[in-house]
C-alpha cells in the first residue's frame, strides 16, 4: 500500500513545517490551495496562521464548501493553532465574515492566551501520543470553551481544553510543528490510515 | 559581535528539551516562541495603517498583521523632520481595534522606545531605517525583549547580525515610500544571492566567509547548512500592486510588508484584498492578472534614482 497522501490547506501560514512533519512522520505531504488539489487527498493538515486571513482566503477561493463536504463525509482532518479555530463549529466573538470550516462539536476563544507577550512554552500531556509530554508551543494561542458530547478533549493546560479529538478530526490550540517532534504528526498519519 | 547570545535553530528546534526534562512552568519570550510568532505569517500581508479605521480595513482585507504607525513612509518623506515611534494612544486604537497582531516601529538603537512598545503589548517591533536612527554605531540588543523584532536588510551580512542581536524575522529595507519595488528586488536578490553562494562552499571556507559577511561563524555555518535564513524572511520597502507583491514572493519573500502602496492608492480596501489574493497565488498568473482589474488609482512612484543620498533610508543601518 502507498502512504497516504496529506494535504496541508496552504492559503498562508506555517505550511513549510508542516509539512517537514509530516514527512519526518512517514507521511507523503502535498501542499493544497485549490478545490481539484483537495479531492486528492487521503487526509489534511490545516496549518497555524492568521485565521481571518485563511477563512477569508479559502471563502475567496472557492475551498470552502468543498472542505465542509470532505468533512462531512469522512475525511481526517487536523488543525493546530488557527487550524483548530477552523474545525470548531463555533468561535467567540468571530470577526465580520470570519467563517469556519467546523466539524468539531466545541467552541474555540481566539487568541485565549493573550498577546504575542504572552505566547509560551509549556509541557503537555496528550492522551494517545505515547512517550511522555509534548512540548506545547502556545503562540497568541486559542482555547477551547466548551466542548460537546460528541468530541473528546484529549490534552489540557492550567484547566483549560487546548487539544480535541472527534472521530477522524484533531485539533491543537499548540503548535507541534515547530518543534521537530513528530508524535502529534504520527498519530494523525495513524489515523488517516485508518479511515482509508 | 555578540557571539555569546548566537545559537542555530537546530538547539531551537531540539526535542531534547522537550520530552522528559521540560519545564512545568511556563516559559514566555523563548527563541522557538519569537521565531514561531514569523512562521505563523508566512505567505501573508502586513500592512501600514495609522487610524483605527485602516486597521480595520486592512483586517477585512485579509492582513495577517498590521503595522501601527502615524505616518506612512512617503508622507515621512514629504514632511521631513524627526520620524519616532508612534504616539502611544494611537497605537493602543489600532490594537483595541483589530484582532490581529499588531506591529509597531521603534527608531534604530532607541532601546527605550522598544521598552515603550513592548510595555504596550505591541506583538512585534519592527527596529526600522525608515525612522530616524537614534544611535548611529548600535543596534538594540533584542535578546532582552519578550516582544520578537524584525529588522530590515539589504545583505546576507546584515541580516545575520541582526540575527545574532536578537532579530526573530527579516524584511529587505527596499526603499519605503517611494512605491518603486527596484530596491527591495535588489535586496532580496542581494539575500538569496549570498546564501547561494555559502552553499556551495567547503567547511575550510566557511570560517573566511564569516569573516567578509561581518557575521558570526555559527549562522554562517548554519545559513549554510539550511539554505535559507534561520528565521523567516518578508519583502518590504515599495510594493504598490498585486504584481509587486507576487514578484517579491517568486524572488524568495516568505510573505509581503505593504507600506503606502495601499492607503496612498486610489481604493485602499480593493487594492489590499488584491494583494493578500496575489501575495497566495504568486505562482499563477491568472490569478494576479484577475485581482489586478479594476483597483484604481496606484500610487504615484518615484525613482531611487532622483533621490538624494540623505534621503535613501536603505543606507541607514549597517
Amino acid at each position: 500500500m502507498t502512504a497516504p497522501a496529506i494535504g496541508v490547506l496552504a492559503l498562508q501560514g506555517d505550511v513549510r513545517e508542516h509539512v517537514a512533519a509530516l514527512t519526518g512522520a512517514g507521511a507523503r505531504a502535498v501542499p493544497v490551495r485549490r478545490p481539484g488539489e483537495l479531492a486528492a487527498v487521503d487526509g489534511l493538515v490545516i496549518p497555524g496562521g492568521e485565521s481571518t486571513t485563511i477563512s477569508k482566503l479559502a471563502t475567496a477561493f472557492g475551498l470552502l464548501e468543498p472542505l465542509r463536504e470532505r468533512v462531512r463525509a469522512g475525511l481526517p482532518v487536523y488543525g493546530s493553532c488557527a487550524g483548530m479555530i477552523m474545525l470548531a463549529d463555533k468561535i467567540l466573538d468571530p470577526r465580520s465574515g470570519q467563517e469556519t470550516v467546523g466539524g468539531i462539536d466545541m467552541i474555540v476563544r481566539r487568541n485565549a492566551f493573550g498577546r504575542q507577550n504572552e505566547s509560551f512554552e509549556a509541557a503537555v500531556e496528550v492522551a494517545g501520543v505515547p512517550g511522555g509530554p509534548v512540548q506545547g508551543v502556545f503562540i497568541r494561542a486559542p482555547w477551547v470553551e466548551s466542548i460537546g458530547a460528541a468530541a473528546e478533549s484529549i490534552a489540557a493546560y492550567e484547566g483549560h481544553s487546548v487539544a480535541v479529538r472527534q472521530g477522524p478530526l484533531l485539533a491543537t490550540a499548540f503548535h507541534p510543528e515547530l518543534t521537530g517532534d513528530h508524535r502529534v504528526h504520527a498519530l494523525f498519519a495513524d489515523m488517516v490510515r485508518a479511515a482509508r | 559581535m555578540v557571539l555569546s547570545h548566537t545559537f542555530s535553530s537546530s538547539e531551537v528546534n531540539s526535542v531534547s528539551s522537550a520530552s522528559s526534562s521540560a519545564p512545568q512552568t511556563p516559559e514566555t519570550g523563548t527563541a522557538r516562541v519569537k521565531r514561531g510568532m514569523a512562521e505563523q505569517l508566512k505567505g501573508g500581508v502586513i500592512m501600514d495603517v495609522v487610524t483605527p479605521e485602516q486597521a480595520k480595513i486592512a483586517e477585512d482585507a485579509g492582513a495577517v498583521a498590521v503595522m501601527a504607525l502615524e505616518r506612512v513612509p512617503a508622507d515621512i518623506r514629504k514632511d521631513g523632520g524627526v520620524a519616532r515611534m508612534s504616539d502611544p494612544d494611537m497605537i493602543d486604537g489600532i490594537v483595541e481595534a483589530v484582532s490581529i497582531p499588531v506591529m509597531a516601529k521603534s527608531r534604530i538603537g532607541h532601546l527605550v522606545e522598544a521598552q515603550v512598545l513592548q510595555a504596550l503589548g505591541v506583538d512585534y517591533i519592527d527596529e526600522s531605517e525608515v525612522l530616524t536612527p537614534a544611535d548611529e554605531v548600535n543596534h538594540t540588543d533584542k535578546w532582552a525583549f519578550t516582544t520578537p523584532f524584525v529588522c530590515g536588510a539589504t545583505n546576507l551580512g546584515e541580516a545575520l547580525r541582526r540575527i545574532a542581536e536578537g532579530a526573530a524575522m527579516i524584511r529587505s529595507k527596499g526603499e519605503a515610500g517611494t512605491g518603486n519595488v527596484v530596491e527591495a528586488v535588489r535586496h532580496l536578490r542581494r539575500i538569496k544571492g549570498d546564501i547561494g553562494r555559502l552553499r556551495a562552499l567547503d567547511n575550510n571556507e566557511l570560517f573566511a566567509a564569516a569573516k567578509e559577511l561581518r557575521a558570526p561563524y555559527e549562522l554562517v555555518r548554519e545559513v549554510a547548512g539550511l539554505g535559507r535564513l534561520p528565521v523567516v524572511l518578508f519583502s518590504a520597502g515599495g510594493v504598490a500592486t498585486p504584481a509587486d507583491a507576487a514578484l517579491m514572493r517568486q524572488l524568495g519573500a516568505e510573505g509581503v510588508f505593504v507600506g503606502s502602496g495601499i492607503f496612498k492608492s486610489g481604493d485602499p480596501a480593493t487594492r489590499a484584498a488584491a494583494i493578500v489574493k496575489a501575495t497566495t497565488f504568486y505562482d499563477d498568473p491568472k490569478v494576479v492578472a484577475d485581482v489586478s482589474r479594476g483597483l484604481g488609482e496606484a500610487m504615484v512612484g518615484i525613482n531611487i534614482d532622483t533621490l538624494p543620498e540623505a534621503e535613501r533610508y536603505a543606507e541607514r543601518g549597517w
